[in-house]
């Protein structure tokens, strides 16, 4: 019983992980919490749904798809909504990032009703036992999707020139750009990359969920982030650590009989790393000089 | 005065205006905790619902008088916002916004499960008693309580740890006192506005009170004009009534609200009335008459 919630915490944890994931990088690089990114992961799922019901695609298609088209918006979303607030109080970036979540949810309702969508099954629901434990092909499709994504991002980080350029980036933003690195090309990449992850997580969560709605995004979103300050926000394998953390925590929870507190586990969690360790549990220590 | 004002305005502009009055309240709290003393709250709402359930629960269940529920309500508000404040507020920046985020959301999903509250299906049955003439008597007292609070040797210490902590510990101030004494008073504002708000809508859902509704509260503070009362009463203004103009936009509205919230920001970053001195612009003349008169003396 116990190994069973640990396999679903697993999946729901991997999900959160690359929503995570983006919330981290965009932080890490111009300390913006990216309110809209729930959105972008909302999308995604609606774009896969129609890439399976009007274009009749398949999985495989419909993921990359998704999040192509992600990888735009979230490039101009960055271009309309953040670029031109790049010099001001954070803030005021915050407050442009939750109108632009408002846009974009109200956008969704206005096309697709605010009713629920149904994800017609792409993937059949065969099972596979391993020992006690059940494990669904759903359930393995989405735990090597997201390994194989972040082994892409993992290699993209850390030996493409864009990665370091990013990396750069996030240590020390002024002397980045004065070593010639295109700030404002690292950070549309930085946007573009994160939105391609929300996508494939929006997609592979109506795989998993079997609907999509314009508001999912809401909740998802919030519990990412916690997630992503969780394992330290601005630290790439914090937000793994702490999507996956989450994931298998809320499981448990439900399991354990909180399921009508389920939307205050993730958040528990987050208050208590946080009080001990106030950067979250792979966050470097802010240091302050006077 | 009520019954006058009933007599020649539409009753749903007067809820309407109300309304405005009860959130300009909750506004000027959080412009306390966030304008002022520069620190970022996520979760106004929480202690605006903690505020209007206590109220109403004392009102509706033990047949409190309003006037009492009323100071009860801001009472334990500031309660919740001391318990809350005295582990959150040794986190700075985001990290705080993140954690008050947090208990708001906590707070609501208790309120979603507690008996008393209603749970799901809501507190009903409150009596109206929060007339336009009361709501606007008390954001008349609530500017005067900011106004005076601003203008203290308590609201300058609180401006000295917004612009820099460190060199206002040096300066002697006890920064956690202050933080948590400025929290708790910000909220007990938020916790009256809640009252208010059960005794003029006299039906609460948790669903209300999630951080929608605290980013609302932000959005107010921050479009207005950090830290600037008049700003944060035009800021409320605009956005509270704004959807009431688009109305006629109907489903195109909370689209329209969204864009314009972008829009604001890019054009007046620092809010409609962001660093704008109205006292210089009313008084201009003024200073202007007394710096020539000492530069005269000088000369």
């Amino acid at each position: 019983m116990f190994e069973q919630q640990i396999i679903n915490g697993l999946t729901l944890g991997a999900v959160y992980a690359l929503i995570a994931l983006g919330y981290t990088m965009v932080y890490g690089i111009i300390q913006l919490i990216n309110f809209a990114h729930g959105e972008i992961y909302m999308i995604g799922a609606f774009v896969g749904v129609m890439m399976v019901t009007i274009l009749g695609q398949g999985f495989f298609v419909s993921i990359i798809a998704a999040m192509m088209v992600c990888m735009i918006l979230g490039v101009l979303l960055e271009r309309v909504a953040y670029r031109p607030l790049r010099k001001s109080t954070r803030l005021a970036a915050l407050i442009s990032a939750i109108g632009a979540s408002i846009f974009l949810q109200n956008a969704m309702m206005l096309w697709k009703g605010p009713q629920p969508v149904g994800f017609p099954q792409v993937i059949n629901d065969a099972i596979y036992h391993i020992g006690s434990v059940e494990v669904t092909k759903v359930q393995l499709i989405i735990l090597a999707t997201s390994a194989v994504l972040m082994a892409i991002l993992n290699y993209i980080v850390k030996y493409v020139k864009i990665g370091k350029a990013m990396r750069a980036a996030s240590q020390d933003y002024d002397t980045a750009s004065l070593m010639g690195i295109n700030i404002n090309r690292v950070i549309s990449f930085t946007f573009a990359i994160g939105s391609a992850l929300a996508a494939a997580g929006g997609v592979l969560v109506g795989i998993y969920f079997n609907t999509v709605e314009p508001l999912m995004g809401v909740m998802a979103g919030l519990k990412a982030f916690c997630a992503a300050v969780l394992g330290g926000i601005g630290s790439i394998p914090g937000a793994v650590l702490g999507g996956i953390f989450l994931g298998v925590a809320e499981t448990i929870g439900i399991a354990a009989g909180f399921s009508t507190y389920k939307d205050a586990i993730a958040f528990s969690l987050l208050i208590i790393v946080l009080l001990f360790k106030p950067t979250g549990l792979l966050g470097k220590p802010i240091q302050r000089k006077v | 005065m009520s019954a006058f004002l009933e007599s020649i305005l539409d009753p749903y502009y007067i809820q309407v205006l109300t309304l405005l009055g009860v959130y300009i309240i909750a506004a000027l709290g959080l412009n306390l905790i966030t304008g002022v003393t520069g620190m970022f709250s996520f979760g106004h709402a929480a202690y605006f619902a903690v505020g209007a359930y206590g109220a109403a629960i004392l009102t509706v269940k033990y047949q409190f008088p309003f006037y009492g529920a009323l100071l009860a309500g801001g009472i334990m508000a500031a309660l919740a916002a001391v318990i809350i404040g005295f582990p959150a507020l040794r986190l700075t920046g985001d990290y705080l916004g993140i954690v008050t985020l947090g208990f708001g959301e906590i707070i609501r999903v208790v309120f979603l499960n507690l008996d008393i509250t209603g749970g799901a299906l809501g507190l009903a049955g409150i009596a109206k008693e929060s007339s336009i003439v009361l709501v606007y008597t008390l954001v008349l007292v609530t500017i005067y309580v900011m106004y005076a609070l601003q203008n203290s040797r308590f609201g300058r210490a609180l401006v000295a740890i917004r612009e820099d902590d460190i060199a206002a510990e040096a300066m002697g101030i006890n920064i956690s006192a202050y933080k948590i004494k400025a929290f708790a008073i910000g909220c007990f504002f938020a916790g009256v506005a809640g009252a208010l708000y059960a005794h003029l809508l006299l039906f609460l859902n948790p669903t209300d009170f999630g951080f929608a509704k605290s980013f609302e509260f932000l959005c107010f503070v921050v479009l207005g004009g950090l830290g600037s009362i008049p700003g944060v009463i035009l800021g409320t203004s605009v956005l509270t009534l704004a959807p009431e103009f688009l109305r006629s936009l109907s489903d195109y509205r909370m689209l329209i609200y969204g864009a314009l919230m972008v829009l604001m920001m890019i054009f007046r970053p620092n809010g409609l009335l962001g660093g704008v001195d109205l006292q210089r612009l009313v008084f201009k003349n003024k200073y202007k008459s007394q710096a020539g008169r000492s530069t005269a003396a000088g000369g």
